[in-house]
């Protein structure tokens, strides 16, 4: 598979394929898209970055190991359901702010924090399971 | 519609409990795989299928304005899909490991955790 | 009521699970620091076991605790519904896994922690209570799916042979059993248009006992009784059981079976009682196969893993016989039983452990010699097996006396004399054990004396083992309350519906 068209392009694919990731995970709070299928995204943009150079590469580009960071993640959607304790609504309630950014209202919630969790979650655990598979590969 | 999609599940419930009740682990975890998309299309089919609109209420309104399709369905179907698949990867490998180690694919060989010469408790001292 | 502010207190519904979900994140990240590891998951455990102890104080005192997610108003949105039967078990399965905890310092070596041993049980734990917590039905698959996949990467730690061969069958066959859990909740959805418990059980009225609720009904009678490991559907319980660290054996043995015990008395108990009455002598010929052929199981079993693995299913046996009869009072003795259950079972293989570290092996053939090398192992290892053959001062005579009194008192002649010959043969079964492993001669070395690491969580355990014993009165209370609430929803559905539904 490491031919040199490949190779070439597989730097680019991943980095547009990780942004890609990060605006669909952004996207899906007013139209179709969401922390999954974002996670999704960015777990097979690293796999294509690991099968086109190997995957100690990515685990290095990582720096985390993909586990912790899934850890990451389900700590973090745990937590944002807590916020709401603070504020005497029930658990995993929306609670929104929305400050002025350079003149621009930016709506930001838990909601959102809660996604960016599933996100991570689903990155470092297809990652973890596509790096592993492709380590075998390499035996 | 859903007489269709009965017919549908019978046939994907028939075909995964077949290969469940075979000897070899490749063809239970297939048939298992089978078996859980017959669920899924059940789950779909009991939530009714009609050829209503989305169900979003428009701005400035409370209520729907007419019938709409059910979307409870689709996010019980996408749990019980992430779930299975997930379960399905597992069992994949799980069943993949099991051949290396025991070199079997045959149930009625795996007999490493419940060995054949079992032998009973001591009868006296 | 609901868009009323909710008080911290509220917030026992959900905390076990939360607690759990989050230091088993907390641990996934820090996987590698392993000194930690056993300090924060057992800290973490007191903690739930403590939130557990408060929820059930409030649960007995006020009634069912409800929390929805999101301010979705029920039936819409998720429901936490704890009453006195979930919190009872939540209380129990916590402290069983807190005690496990403790016993694996000295049971899980430096290449199991690696694996994540300490991240799986919280985030089985979170599976464990947020299934005893629920008040949704699908989220009650989706918890039996938590604990599940935790389950699998504990049972596979080690990777040894016969973990995978055990660990296939388990998968196999408990996947299985969730399908056909998921099959139920879809016709049920069909029916119903809901998956609120406490919506289901107001709505079951206009549909009771026709064909389709009759027919989930006896779907949810199949899955449940699958997971656990009822009668003819038991045979990945012995094929696997024995096989994976003895922790995790003690956890599984101790929790996995009554979650599906919880799931048939709140399925069949609550939600369904007229077609639990129609299904009432399916459920006692299954109560009385399982419980005979577990024990019978269980007296031909060389390795004391194994006669723990058939005893669990001889337990499954006793429990269902409560359903079958399915008035309060034979409620009250399943609950007491399930709870004696999981304290007694985790002992059982805790015990287990203690007996292969003393004598070094498992296999009753091999072992002799304890009671020189170790009175107090000895002492403890009495106490376990009286408590597990239901016999005085352990915690399992209450539960039997109240079962055996309702099986007498409903004319249920067979099903109380299985109740009683099960004690018998596990009688026969845990004296062959003391027997041969602690008053038998030893025929080759000195066994060693039993260390503290392994006693003082078996010494820990026998505390609420005992206080059952011989204080019954607060226990039997808490059953009772508990069954009430099964054999009666009106106060489960007022928690959840405080305006009394649309």
């Amino acid at each position: 598979m490491r031919t040199l068209i490949f190779r070439t392009a597989a730097p680019y694919l991943t980095a547009l394929m990780l942004l890609f990731s990060v605006f669909v995970l952004l996207r899906g709070h007013n139209e179709p898209g969401g922390g999954f299928i974002g996670g999704l995204i960015a777990a097979s943009a690293f796999a294509i970055h690991g099968i086109a150079f190997g995957v100690p590469t990515v685990r290095r580009a990582i720096h985390f190991h993909p586990i912790a960071v899934s850890g990451f993640g389900l700590l973090l959607a745990a937590l944002s359901g807590v916020v709401s304790l603070a504020f005497g609504v029930p658990f995993l309630t929306g609670i929104w702010v929305s400050p002025s950014l350079l003149g621009m209202s930016v709506d930001l919630s838990t909601v959102m924090v809660f996604d960016i969790g599933v996100y991570l979650v689903v990155v470092g655990s297809i990652t973890s399971i596509a790096l592993g598979l492709e380590d075998r590969e390499d035996e | 519609m859903e007489a269709a999609f009965s017919v549908l599940v019978a046939l994907f419930f028939g075909v995964g409990i077949y290969l469940i009740l075979s000897r070899h682990v490749i063809r239970i975890v297939l048939g298992i795989a089978i078996f859980g998309n017959a669920v899924n299309l059940l789950i779909f089919t009991s939530g009714r299928i009609t050829r209503d609109g989305v169900p979003i209420i428009p701005a400035g309104s409370d209520l729907l304005a007419g019938p709409a399709a059910n979307p409870l369905p689709q996010a019980l179907i996408l749990t019980a899909i992430v779930i299975s698949f997930s379960f399905f990867a597992f069992v994949l490998v799980l069943a993949y490991r099991a051949y290396q180690e025991i070199g079997v694919d045959d149930t009625m060989d795996m007999r490493i955790s419940e060995p054949r010469d079992d032998q009973l408790p001591p009868m006296g001292y | 009521m609901l868009l009323e502010p909710v008080s911290s207190g509220d917030w026992l519904a959900i905390a076990p699970v939360v607690v759990a979900i989050a230091l088993g994140a907390l641990l996934l990240m820090f996987r590698h620091y392993l000194r930690w590891q056993a300090l924060i998951a057992s800290g973490g455990l007191l903690v739930m076991v403590a939130s557990n102890a408060a929820l059930l104080h409030r649960v007995v005192a006020e009634g069912p605790l409800v929390m929805t997610m999101g301010r979705w108003l029920p039936p819409f949105g998720i429901s936490f519904v704890a009453d006195t039967l979930g919190a009872s078990f939540a209380l129990a399965a916590t402290f069983v896994a807190f005690v496990c905890a403790a016993f694996s310092v000295v049971d899980i070596d430096t290449t199991g922690r690696r694996y994540g041993f300490y991240p799986f049980l919280m985030l089985m734990m979170a599976g464990v209570n947020g299934a005893f917590l629920t008040g949704d039905i699908f989220n009650l698959y989706v918890w039996f799916e938590v604990f599940l996949i935790a389950s699998f990467g504990l049972l596979i730690l080690g990777s040894e042979r016969a973990q995978i061969d055990g660990a296939a069958k388990y998968a196999v066959l408990n996947l299985l059993a969730t399908a056909f859990f998921l099959i139920a909740t879809a016709l049920l959805y069909g029916s119903f248009g809901t998956l609120n418990m406490a919506d289901i059980a107001m709505k079951a009225g206009g549909l009771r006992g026709s064909a389709p609720v009759t027919t989930i009904a006896a779907l949810y009678l199949f899955a449940f009784g699958m997971k656990a490991a009822a009668f003819p559907v038991n045979f990945w319980l012995p094929a696997s059981y024995h096989t994976p660290r003895l922790v995790t054996a003690a956890l599984f043995g101790g929790l996995l079976t009554k979650i599906g015990v919880y799931a048939l008395l709140r399925s069949l108990g609550m939600i369904f009682p007229l077609e639990r009455a129609q299904l009432s002598g399916v459920i006692e010929w299954v109560a009385i196969a399982t419980m005979l052929l577990g024990a019978m199981g269980a007296l031909a079993q060389n390795d004391i893993r194994r006669t723990a693995g058939f005893l669990v299913i001889s337990g499954v046996g006793v429990m269902l016989a409560g359903l079958a009869i399915g008035d309060t009072v034979a409620i009250a003795g399943t609950v007491l039983y399930a709870i004696h259950s999981m304290l007694a079972m985790a002992a059982l293989y805790l015990l287990a452990g203690a007996i292969c570290q003393a004598g070094g092996s498992f296999l009753l053939s091999d072992l002799g010699g304890l009671y020189r090398a170790s009175p107090l192992l000895t002492a403890v290892a009495f106490v376990v097996f009286l408590t597990v053959a239901s016999l005085p001062p352990g915690s399992g005579l209450w539960p039997k006396v109240i079962l055996v009194g309702a099986s007498i008192e409903a004319g249920r002649a067979w099903l109380s004399f299985a109740i009683l010959f099960t004690g018998l043969l596990t009688t026969i079964t845990l004296g062959r054990v003391f027997i041969l492993a602690f008053w038998r001669n030893r025929d080759h070395g000195e066994a060693a004396p039993a260390t503290a690491g392994h006693l003082a969580p078996l010494v820990v355990l026998l505390v609420p083992i005992l206080l059952l014993g011989l204080a019954p009165e607060e226990f039997i209370r808490i059953a009772d309350g508990a069954a009430l609430g099964v054999t009666d929803s009106a106060a489960y559905i007022r928690a959840v519906f405080p305006a009394g539904g649309q």
